[in-house]
Formats: C-alpha cells, sequence, structure tokens
C-alpha cells in the first residue's frame, strides 16, 4: 500500500471529498460523456437517417390508431421490431429497416414478446379477425393471454384536432404539408367511410386502405383507428422489389 | 398561524385550484381533464388545511411540523417517507401480483382500466418511482444529516420536495390507467407531469446541496456521492428523454421529440440508467452508510470505494444499446454497448465486495441479526444480478434471451433481491429510531420477512429462467424437415405453470412485506412483543445529533 502513484491518487480525491462543487461538476462531466458518444451520432450518420423508397408519414386514422396502440400499452407485450434471424424473418417477414420507423414518434420497438411480433402484421389476417380478435382473443387463438378490447368497438373515435396532431408531429419533424394539415380531418374521415370522398387522400398517403374496418360503417370507432393503423405496419416497403435489398445490404453488420 | 399568512395561504390554494379547474373545464381530452380535477381536490384540501390551522393565539411555527432547535436532526419528512415507501411499495407489489396472475388467467383483465397493458407501467412505475423513490427520499434526507452532523438545509423545501414528489407518482399512477402515457417505458408521464417532477427535482438538489454545503465534517462521506449522482445523472437523463412537444397546452398528449432509432437509444440510454443510478447508485448510496451501521463496522475499504464510484457512474451510462442488439440501431453501438455492459461487471462488483467485507469480523451476526441478513441477502442478489446483467448484454446470449421472460426474471432478482431487502433493512434500521422506540414490535417477524421473501424471490427467478429460455429456443427450434417447429400460440401456452409459479413467488413476497407493515404498526403504536431475544445494533439517542456551532465565549473584560 505504499505505491506512490496510488498515494497521490487518494491525495488527489481528498479535494474532490471537500469542495461539492468539484464533487458535482466532476460527476456531470463523468457520466455525461457516454452519452455524448453513442447518441449524437445517429442524427448524422448515413444509415441512421436514410429514407427508403415507400416509407411515408402516417395518414391521420392511422396516427389515431397509433395513438390508441400507444394508449393501451400494447408495447408491453408486442415489439415491432424484426431481427435479422432465419427464424424471425420466417415467422415475421423481411428484417426491419432503420428507416421503417423514420416517422415513429415515439418508436414502438418494444422489448417484450409475451405475444407476437407486430413489424409486418398489416395484410396478413382480415379485418373480420382483427375485430374479432380484438373483442375476444381467445374466440380465434385458444391458447391466447391477451386482455379482451371489445370497448374499442363500442367507443366512438375521439376525432379531437386532426390538424393540431399534425401540426405537433410536424414541429418535431415529421414532413406533413400544409395541405395535409388543412385536410386532417377530412382525410381521417374519409379513410373509414367509403361513402365519403377521400379526394387525393391516397396520393398523398401511397397505399393508404380506405375502408370501414370495423365492420360498422354508421361510426367511426377506435376500433376503426387501430385496424387502419395495424392493417398498414410494415407494409409500406415493397420487399418484392430488388431495391429494399440493396438498402438491407447497406445497413452492414446485422 | 397569523392571520395575514392563513389568509394567503387561503388565497393561493383558491388561485391554483381555480387555475385547475379552469383547466379541467377547457381541457381537450378527459385525461388531461382528470388530472387538473385531481390538482383541483388538491388546492381545495389545502384550502381547508389552511383555514383550520388558523390558530390566531399560537405561534407561526410552520405548516409542518419542524424540529424543536438545532440540536435535533430535522427528521420529519423522513418519517413521511417511510411510511410512503411502505403505502407505495404494498400498492406496487399488489399491482405485481394482479398483473403476474393476468398473464396465467387473462380473465383477471378488466377492460378498459385494468387491462395487462394499462396496469404494467402502473406496477413498474409504483415499484420503481414510487417505492424506490420514496425510500431514496427518505434515506438520503437522513444520511446527508447524520452524515454532515447538521439539519436539512431549507427545511420547507423539503417538505416540498416530499409532497411534490407523492402529486407526481399520483399523477402518473392515475394517467396509466386512464391510458395517458408516452408509451417510453419507465418514463410513461406525460410532458406535464414530467415538467413538474423536474421543479420537485431540482428543489430536491437544491435541498440536498444545501445541506452538503453547510455540512460540519471536513469530509463529504462515500454515500454522499452516490446520492449526488443519482439525484444530477436522473436529472439529464429525465429531461433529455421526456423532450416532447405537446398537441395542445390543455391536452395530455405529446409526441416524443426525437424518432425511430435516435428515440430507440435516447430511450434505452435513459431506460438502462434508470436502472443504473436509480436503483443502483442511489441504493448504493443507501448501502454505504446502513450496513456499516447496522454492522458496527467501518466500511471494508476507502480506496475501493473511489475507484468503483468512478468506474461504476463511467461505464453505467454506455450500456443502454444492450437492449437494441441486433435491431436497426447500428452495430458498432449495438458493440459498444455490449462491451461496456461486461466491464461493469467489474465496479458492480467492488460495490458488493465493500459491503460484503464490511462485515469482515462481525460474519457472526448474520446468525443472530435478522437485519444484518436481510443486507447479506441484498448484496448477494445485487451480485447476482449485476453478473447476470453483463451475460445478456453479450450479443449471441441476447439472440436467445430477449423479449423473453428471461429478462423479467433478471430485473426482479435485482428489484425483488437487492432494492427491495436492501430497502427493508434500511426501514427496519430507520422506524425505531425515527420513533424513538427502543426496538421494532419484533425482530421475528423480521425473520419471517426474510424467508418469505427471499423463497418467493426463488420462486419468481426460477420459473422465469425456465420460461425465458424455453421460449427462445421454441421460438427458433427448426424440424427435421426445414420447417419451424413451434407456432408462437404454442410457445405462449407452454408459459402456462411459469406464470403460475411466478404469481406465487410474488405473492409470497408480498406476504412478506404485509408482515412488515404490521410489524412497522405495532413499533408506531408503541409495543413490543414478547418474544425470545435476537441481536439488533445498539442505539444511543443522545449520540444521534447534530453539532450546534457555540458561539466563541467573550472574554471578561
Amino acid at each position: 500500500m505504499t505505491d506512490p502513484v496510488v498515494e497521490e491518487t487518494v491525495k488527489g480525491h481528498k479535494r474532490l471529498e471537500r469542495n461539492i462543487t468539484l464533487l458535482a461538476i466532476g460527476t456531470f462531466v463523468t457520466v455525461a460523456i457516454g452519452g455524448l458518444v453513442q447518441i449524437t451520432p445517429l442524427f448524422y450518420l448515413e444509415n441512421t437517417i436514410e429514407e427508403v423508397e415507400g416509407v411515408r408519414p402516417y395518414s391521420p386514422l392511422e396516427q389515431a390508431g397509433r395513438d390508441i396502440y400507444i394508449r393501451e400499452g400494447c408495447y408491453v407485450c408486442h415489439s415491432q421490431m424484426v431481427r435479422p434471424f432465419r427464424d424471425e424473418v420466417e415467422r415475421y417477414g423481411p428484417y426491419s429497416l432503420a428507416a421503417e420507423s423514420m416517422y415513429d414518434h415515439p418508436f414502438q420497438w418494444g422489448s417484450k414478446r409475451t405475444g407476437p411480433d407486430l413489424a409486418r402484421v398489416g395484410g396478413r389476417y382480415s379485418d373480420e379477425w382483427h375485430v374479432q380478435h380484438l373483442e375476444d382473443p381467445q374466440s380465434v387463438v385458444p391458447e391466447s393471454v391477451m386482455p379482451q378490447y371489445g370497448f374499442l368497438k363500442e367507443t366512438e373515435l375521439d376525432i379531437g384536432d386532426p390538424a393540431a396532431t399534425l401540426t405537433a408531429l410536424r414541429r418535431v419533424g415529421v414532413p406533413y404539408s400544409d395541405e395535409d394539415i388543412e385536410k386532417a380531418e377530412a382525410d381521417m374521415l374519409a379513410q373509414a367511410n367509403p361513402e365519403l370522398d377521400p379526394g387525393d387522400l391516397a396520393e398523398r398517403y401511397p397505399k393508404t386502405q380506405i375502408r370501414d374496418f370495423d365492420g360498422n360503417p354508421a361510426k367511426l370507432t377506435e376500433m376503426d383507428a387501430l385496424i387502419a393503423y395495424l392493417q398498414m405496419l410494415g407494409t409500406l416497403v415493397d420487399f418484392e422489389s430488388a431495391a429494399p435489398y440493396e438498402e438491407l445490404a447497406e445497413e452492414k453488420g446485422r | 398561524m397569523q392571520a395575514e399568512t392563513a389568509l394567503g395561504r387561503v388565497g393561493l390554494w383558491f388561485l391554483v385550484m381555480l387555475v385547475a379547474m379552469a383547466a379541467a373545464l377547457g381541457a381537450a381530452d378527459s385525461g388531461f381533464a382528470a388530472h387538473a380535477w385531481i390538482i383541483a381536490a388538491l388546492g381545495f384540501v389545502m384550502i381547508w388545511m389552511s383555514a383550520s390551522r388558523f390558530d390566531p393565539m399560537g405561534k407561526a411555527q410552520g405548516f409542518f411540523k419542524m424540529p424543536d432547535g438545532p440540536s435535533r436532526y430535522d427528521d420529519d419528512p423522513i418519517r413521511w417517507g417511510v411510511i410512503a415507501t411502505m403505502f407505495w411499495g404494498l400498492a406496487g407489489l399488489l399491482a405485481g401480483v394482479f398483473i403476474a396472475a393476468q398473464l396465467a388467467f387473462p380473465q383477471l383483465n378488466i377492460e378498459p382500466w385494468f387491462n395487462f397493458g394499462r396496469v404494467r407501467p402502473l406496477h413498474t412505475s409504483a415499484v420503481i418511482f414510487a417505492f424506490g423513490g420514496n425510500a431514496l427520499l427518505a434515506t438520503s434526507f437522513y444520511v446527508v444529516q447524520r452524515t454532515c452532523r447538521t439539519q436539512l438545509a431549507f427545511p420547507t423545501l423539503a417538505r416540498f420536495v416530499f409532497w411534490g414528489y407523492q402529486l407526481f407518482i399520483v399523477l402518473a399512477a392515475t394517467g396509466y390507467l386512464l391510458g395517458i402515457t408516452q408509451s417510453k417505458e419507465y418514463a410513461e408521464p406525460e410532458w406535464y407531469v414530467d415538467l413538474w417532477l423536474t421543479i420537485v427535482w431540482v428543489a430536491y438538489f437544491i435541498v440536498f446541496v444545501g445541506t452538503l454545503a453547510k455540512r460540519k465534517e471536513p469530509h463529504i462521506y462515500v454515500a454522499n456521492w452516490f446520492y449526488l449522482a443519482f439525484i444530477v445523472t436522473v436529472a439529464m437523463l429525465h429531461i433529455v428523454n421526456n423532450l416532447a412537444m405537446p398537441v395542445s397546452l390543455l391536452g395530455a398528449k405529446s409526441y416524443s421529440a426525437f424518432a425511430g432509432v435516435q428515440d430507440a437509444l435516447t430511450q434505452w440510454w435513459y431506460g438502462h440508467n434508470a436502472v443504473g443510478f436509480f436503483l443502483t447508485a442511489g441504493f448504493l448510496a443507501m448501502m454505504y452508510y446502513f450496513v456499516p451501521k447496522q454492522a458496527e463496522r467501518p466500511v471494508y475499504s476507502y480506496r475501493l470505494s473511489i475507484i468503483h464510484f468512478w468506474s461504476l457512474i463511467f461505464l453505467y451510462i454506455w450500456a443502454g444499446p444492450h437492449h437494441l442488439h441486433y435491431t436497426a440501431l447500428p452495430d458498432w453501438a449495438q458493440t459498444l454497448g455490449m462491451v461496456f455492459s461486461i466491464m461493469l461487471w467489474m465496479p458492480s462488483w467492488g460495490g458488493m465486495i465493500n459491503g460484503l467485507m464490511t462485515l469482515n469480523g462481525a460474519w457472526d451476526k448474520v446468525r443472530t441479526d435478522p437485519i444484518i441478513r436481510m443486507m447479506v441477502m441484498a448484496l448477494a442478489f445485487y451480485g447476482m444480478s449485476t453478473f447476470e446483467g453483463p451475460m445478456l448484454s453479450i450479443k449471441s446470449v441476447n439472440s436467445l434471451s430477449h423479449y423473453t421472460d428471461w429478462t423479467i426474471g433478471h430485473v426482479h432478482s435485482g428489484a425483488l433481491g437487492w432494492n427491495g431487502l436492501i430497502t427493508f433493512a434500511c426501514v427496519y434500521f430507520l422506524v425505531p429510531r425515527l420513533w424513538k422506540r427502543e426496538r421494532m414490535y419484533s425482530l421475528r417477524m423480521i425473520n419471517w420477512h426474510f424467508w418469505l421473501a427471499t423463497i418467493g424471490i426463488v420462486f419468481y427467478a426460477a420459473s422465469m429462467w425456465v420460461a425465458g429460455i424455453m421460449q427462445g429456443l421454441m421460438w427458433r427450434e427448426y424440424g427435421p424437415d426445414g420447417y419451424l417447429v413451434w407456432s408462437f400460440a404454442d410457445s405462449v401456452s407452454a408459459m402456462f405453470p411459469m406464470y403460475v409459479i411466478r404469481a406465487v413467488g410474488g405473492l409470497l413476497y408480498l406476504s412478506g412485506a404485509i408482515i412488515m407493515s404490521y410489524n412497522i404498526w405495532m413499533t408506531l403504536a408503541g409495543k413490543q412483543r414478547e418474544e425470545a431475544p435476537l441481536k439488533d445494533a445498539a442505539y444511543d439517542p443522545e449520540k444521534d445529533r447534530p453539532i450546534v456551532t457555540q458561539p466563541s465565549a467573550v472574554p471578561a473584560e
């Protein structure tokens, strides 16, 4: 215990122990470094900010469905992130790209799979299946431990102010146009009601699915919004064409 | 209370109530309105309390009880903190047992307010922030006064910190059941609740640092380094991770400032360090004060505490990306996270060794003193889960364990084993001293609590190991025909027995905490159970006092 270097260090440390300002500043600097080095580059690096053909902001109804998905805590049991393993790709579909969640404020990658991954659940089941499954999961999947969400079908969607929602999202970087914001409410109503004129909804939001989702065209319910969201998950990027695979090849090391 | 003060207080709370009612009526959504009504109700209660305290004859002794003079520590907020810790602990554990049962028996879900997705954040926040947070508030106020030999700086602010924090908890908890969440795990409360917590936290920092600044001891004791690191880092994490854009200033909903990959890493930088600084640094601070006190031995190594403090806080911050292995996060960040997570094993065990070796020469106490036994078990679980953590952060292990119940088991061996047991032990230490009792009502009951908790954790961790590894293997198993063997639903039904065992483990742990509450209740009532004696650390109330600076004697003319 007579190592002079150790002695000096201990002596030096005594200064910190006697000075609350030095100790606090030293602590803050020490804990700030890791985050700065790891997180800051993600805002600049090529493969975390690149765009991929097909990825677009959510339509107002899809965004409303996404808000319900978050409200009900679906992320607690369902991930939205297919990892690049043979079994996952076979079970869920092509593995997830960074760009696919670039408009996700907040991200919904999840951390636990009490239920299956939902990153590519869109188009996999019919709307009727989703309605029945959400009302009574055990009636279609007897082994399921999922709670029942029948109230979504009864609850009318609280439209609120879709333009304000899109404006808030634009403020954090989602590229909604002025037109999108202006037409937000009309877009939302039209997407779930084939009786209404959707206008250029499908041009501004390519691949939007326009139909009544919950089997009750008379009422715009929370079920409509949630299923509109579920049915578009993972459908925007065309994995049948060659382009996405070039992007996959670009994303190294996965 | 003086007439003007009373009138001023009533007026202030009336204003708060009016503003809250206006916000409730103008709210954009029902959740925000409900929260505004809670604030309004609080304002009303405070008006009533202020008015009823109006005592024209009495002296202005302050709204809350202050210590009688400078020769006593300011323990009132600590007493409240200990009660709050137990109250929220029971609530959080009960919520945990409930959701564990829901996973085995989905019929227990009651839509919409008591569905798993809404109660699970209630459970995690209740145990981490309400139970753990109150334990940290109470012990930090206790420890900083004793190790600085002085009273709390800004006693009124200290009381605000306590009550402000309780309001944060109530808003967060009711919010989850109403569906108000920003979906960031362990940071679910919405923007306005986050702003409130920021105000409370700044006040906490001011009280803590203010007390350190007026210390009567030349050195800042090691426990306070850890408390300080916990307060500073949690402030940084909380502010950055909760940056968000509200849709309306009268609505609950907001959208995260970040998206996708950036949001994911920011969240897990926060999430992992909520573990690292809330549940580790803060609780190590508790360990550094209460273990030596209960063992009646000095801390094993001063040098080890220096090395392990700085390396722990430096390395922890880097470990976040191990929550995102094999996701769309760039590979270099994942590897960096893995490497730092493995390195983190060393400083973690540095803390465990420093705690355990403090018992050098006093190991016989493990046999006779149930509180020290609880502390030793807490450190053992700390050591075990800080070995398991680095192991799970290795990418190839993580490819199996991620998304499974193994992670849940790991978290609970840390939370129930380390955080829970060390908190219980500290509360057992504190209660007789805070309420001036000779000892706890029953030391034998502490022993019962110890065994119920330990067996409960073993049930919990073991079932979740089996569940997690089974899930991981079933998801990736291929048959000789080249097809996946199991559907996802198969893996869900295979979980049933494990989920039942887990719920039983949780129930055992909860029953231990119920025994503890009874024990505390009886201690507060001033009773002592007649029983065969067990050992406890000695306590001399006369020595438990701050140093009062005496004005130097004026020499006689």
